[in-house]
């Protein structure tokens, strides 16, 4: 099967609106090459249940590859047109299971020594891409942050090395009732910028009180679900015939309703929390890397105008067959380690946030929770500098605007 | 220059510049004198030669670059000034850690599945090592981290293959074995980072648990016992490597580590953590070989990474997570050798490939590894 061939029957298995848009662009997707068009299919089979940015993204796309000539569609994907398939990936339902043709086409560009080649050629159409539609810029500044070691009473170890040289650390830091006032930041620019998904908090434990205009994350709220999948894996390992590529596209079929992540009456936050369990490497096991992946996908997915994430302690490493199996035993937690993993997940944050438009005017904070240590970076905080001075967060907060 | 080529250079000067201040290595140049490894300084039927994986990848900034010399004290103050250094080891295979290592011991970029149980479809180093030297099965062993590698002693080359490599030890294996799975020994029993599945039933020349006692001389109980005491899976290897050189002495051993990819769970402390773990275990191991009999003065160690992980500034990675990109850093390793022969404190920092290692063993050790295409490391020579 290959594109050209391509009939709007063919879509009837996608969710109505991925439908509406495929058969709308069909004749676009006939003019594309089989290493390219299962990647934007990708993007399309799950239109029904992506955030607005995306959506937004999706369609420009769409748009800007209908208007292209012949010629030009041809030049924008000579590269791709030089991937050499094999006869399984031309023969792969690729129509109805975009994303795990796209894992198995991974596999086959590592094998024949061709991931240089696909790599360059889409580093290219992106630039291609982004040159022809440019971002539209943030509806106001965005604002991160990121609120690390809960649970922790004395570290000695330097925090926040790697954000450092790029803002103002500041050593006096009053945190009384940090983390609610951090909050009714998030919740002032929720009400000022009322925009679907613009504002979000994501919790690696238990989430505090907020406001409903904040779409909100949080790692013990999918307690019941993480123990699903957990349960569903086990089963799927006993199984004969079990193999890597076999789970992954168990996974990758699940929906809410599997895992009971369908009571929010959002279906789009339902099937976002579930891939962060379903894609996320290490999001049912570890809270830490629950909230930092969470915040990467939030950032790369929703494009949040607003972004409080807050690390809190993961267990303590126990080796995958017992983690995979549930158990009643609560879990012992590691403060220290988790403090650690969440300074990485901090400068992550940051470098994802900064990935996104209107990143020349982004702010960052990096918070100790309950301590005095704290890191702002703005247009207006000198980099690399130390600060003494006593400030509230609150006060810190309206220095970086 | 291409951009991979650029940030690999980079790498390898930042490397070498380190390795410079931190240890007063010196830059190793054409000019330098031959290396004794291969005029004989150990007749080649006496040589002993191990190798250690250093894995199962890990970054530049958790290393060797500035940031990261914390993490390998070991290697930096104790291994670096006794060794001869190569900066910048480029793998152009697949990054998945059986093959990768597959590759290594080839010559080979192989193409297997990473995750089935297949044996590589090259010879490898320890069929060519038996063949043209005509040693027997317990003078060739490999410890491996997981089920996985249990067909990494042996090729499925037409005249070569079974019964024609190495012995393979996998020492979670024979500990699940020991304890018939029993909970209180889970935490050792992980076999995959990359994946929550079980691996691949079990074939090719594995070692059985009964042959423990007789080919080891350890019982049950005591190798059960010691496993109490242990808190990786790395360390259980190399318990096993020491009882092996003890009781067998083989001239050619490989020891495959793998804590560091718990990376791949995204925990950023564990992976550190995994580093520091591998780091004293290589600084062990040296010692075990000079403290040994059989392999003090004889021995050449040699310790690479497979690979190395995805960086920071890759978006279509995230970061010391995993090794998916493809990018210059996740390609982009290091080496170094020690023992007799080899010029100490010597630091090299133009590009060899991880299919280099195998053509360099066979010159140094006199076989022909005649189906690897890649080139024997001059420096070494």
């Amino acid at each position: 099967m290959f594109p050209a061939d391509l009939k709007p029957e063919q879509f009837g298995g996608y969710p109505p609106e991925a439908r509406k848009l495929a058969i709308e662009y069909l004749g676009v997707f006939q003019g594309l090459p089989l290493s390219f068009l299962p990647s934007l299919l990708r993007e399309v089979i799950d239109y029904d249940y992506r955030f607005p940015a995306e959506r937004k993204t999706l369609e420009k796309e769409l748009a800007n590859l209908h208007a292209l000539s012949g010629p030009e569609l041809k030049e924008w994907f000579r590269e791709f047109a030089g991937i050499q398939l094999s006869g399984k990936l031309e023969r792969f339902d690729w129509i109805n299971s975009p994303s795990q043709f796209v894992e198995q086409l991974s596999s086959h560009l590592w094998t024949t020594h061709q991931l240089d080649a696909f790599r360059k050629a889409a580093t290219d159409y992106a630039n291609r891409l982004h040159a022809a539609i440019p971002a539209d810029p943030p509806a106001l500044p965005r604002l991160g942050i990121a609120v690390i070691g809960q649970g922790v009473d004395v570290h000695e170890e330097q925090l926040f090395r790697r954000l450092r040289p790029h803002g103002a650390f500041f050593a006096a830091i009053q945190p009384d009732d940090g983390l609610q006032r951090l909050l009714d930041v998030v919740a002032a620019r929720a009400k000022s910028t009322p925009l679907p998904y613009a504002h979000w908090y994501i919790d690696g434990g238990h989430e505090i009180l907020h406001p409903a205009a904040i779409t909100c994350v949080s790692y013990k709220n999918l307690e019941p679900a993480r123990a699903a999948l957990l349960t569903r894996i086990q089963a799927e390992t006993t199984k004969a015939g079990a193999g890597p590529e076999a789970l992954r596209t168990v996974m990758a079929q699940m929906r809410p309703a599997d895992l009971g992540v369908d009571q929010s009456g959002d279906r789009v936050l339902d099937y976002f929390q579930v891939k962060l369990l379903t894609e996320g490497s290490g999001t049912q096991i570890f809270s830490t890397s629950f909230a930092q992946w969470a915040a990467r996908e939030a950032l790369r997915r929703a494009q949040p105008l607003t972004l409080l994430v807050r690390f809190a302690p993961r267990q303590r490493q126990k080796p995958m067959s017992e983690l995979l199996a549930p158990s009643r035993e609560p879990a012992e937690l590691d403060p220290i380690g988790s403090l650690v993993d969440a300074d990485m997940g901090a400068y992550y944050n940051w470098i994802n946030q900064q990935r996104l438009p209107g990143s020349e005017k982004s702010m960052f904070l990096a918070w100790f929770e309950n301590h005095r240590e704290a890191v702002a970076i703005s247009p207006s905080m000198p980099r690399g500098t130390v600060s003494t001075s006593a400030a509230t967060l609150p006060e810190l907060l309206s220095w970086m605007a | 220059m291409s951009r991979f080529r650029q940030i690999a250079q980079q790498l390898a000067f930042t490397r070498r510049e380190f390795l410079r201040n931190a240890t007063g290595v010196a830059l190793g140049s054409a000019l330098l004198r031959p290396s004794a490894l291969a005029r004989g300084a150990t007749p080649s039927s006496k040589r002993k030669v191990v190798v250690i994986t250093f894995g199962g990848g890990a970054r530049d900034q958790e290393t060797f670059a500035p940031e990261g010399q914390e993490n390998i004290p070991h290697l930096v103050r104790e291994l670096i000034p006794q060794s001869t250094f190569f900066a910048q080891v480029v793998n152009r295979g697949i990054l998945g850690h059986y093959v990768a290592t597959a590759s290594l011991a080839t010559g080979v970029y192989e193409t297997i599945n990473n995750f089935a149980s297949l044996p590589p479809e090259s010879p490898t180093i320890f069929e060519y090592f038996r063949k043209d030297f005509k040693r027997p099965a317990s003078d060739a062993w490999v410890v491996a981290p997981s089920n996985g590698f249990n067909r990494i002693g042996e090729s499925s080359h037409r005249g070569f293959g079974p019964g024609s490599g190495a012995r393979v030890i996998l020492p979670k294996y024979l500990l699940s074995a020991a304890t018939s799975g029993s909970a209180d020994y889970g935490h050792l029993l992980r076999d995959s980072y990359e994946t929550p599945l079980s691996a691949p039933e079990l074939g090719g020349s594995t070692f059985e648990l009964e042959q423990m006692e007789r080919i080891l001389k350890l019982s049950v109980d005591d190798f059960r016992s010691h496993a109490r005491t242990l808190s990786s899976p790395d360390e259980l290897s190399v318990y096993i490597v020491r009882q092996l050189m003890r009781q067998l002495a083989p001239s050619l051993l490989w020891v495959t580590m793998h804590d560091i990819d718990i990376a791949h769970a995204g925990a950023y402390s564990l992976y550190i953590d995994g580093i520091r773990r591998t780091d004293r275990l290589c600084a062990e191991l040296w010692k075990a070989i000079q403290s040994e009999p059989e392999y003090a003065g004889k021995t050449n160690l040699f310790i690479l990474p497979d690979f190395g992980r995805d960086s920071d500034d890759d978006p279509g990675g995230n970061g010391f997570q995993h090794h998916r990109t493809g990018d210059a850093l996740s390609r982009t390793t290091w080496m170094m050798a020690l023992g007799p022969g080899v010029r100490e404190g010597v630091v090299f920092d133009h590009p060899v490939e991880t299919i280099d290692f195998v053509p360099t063993l066979g010159v140094l050790m006199g076989f022909s590894p005649s189906f690897s295409p890649g080139k024997p490391i001059s420096e070494l020579l």
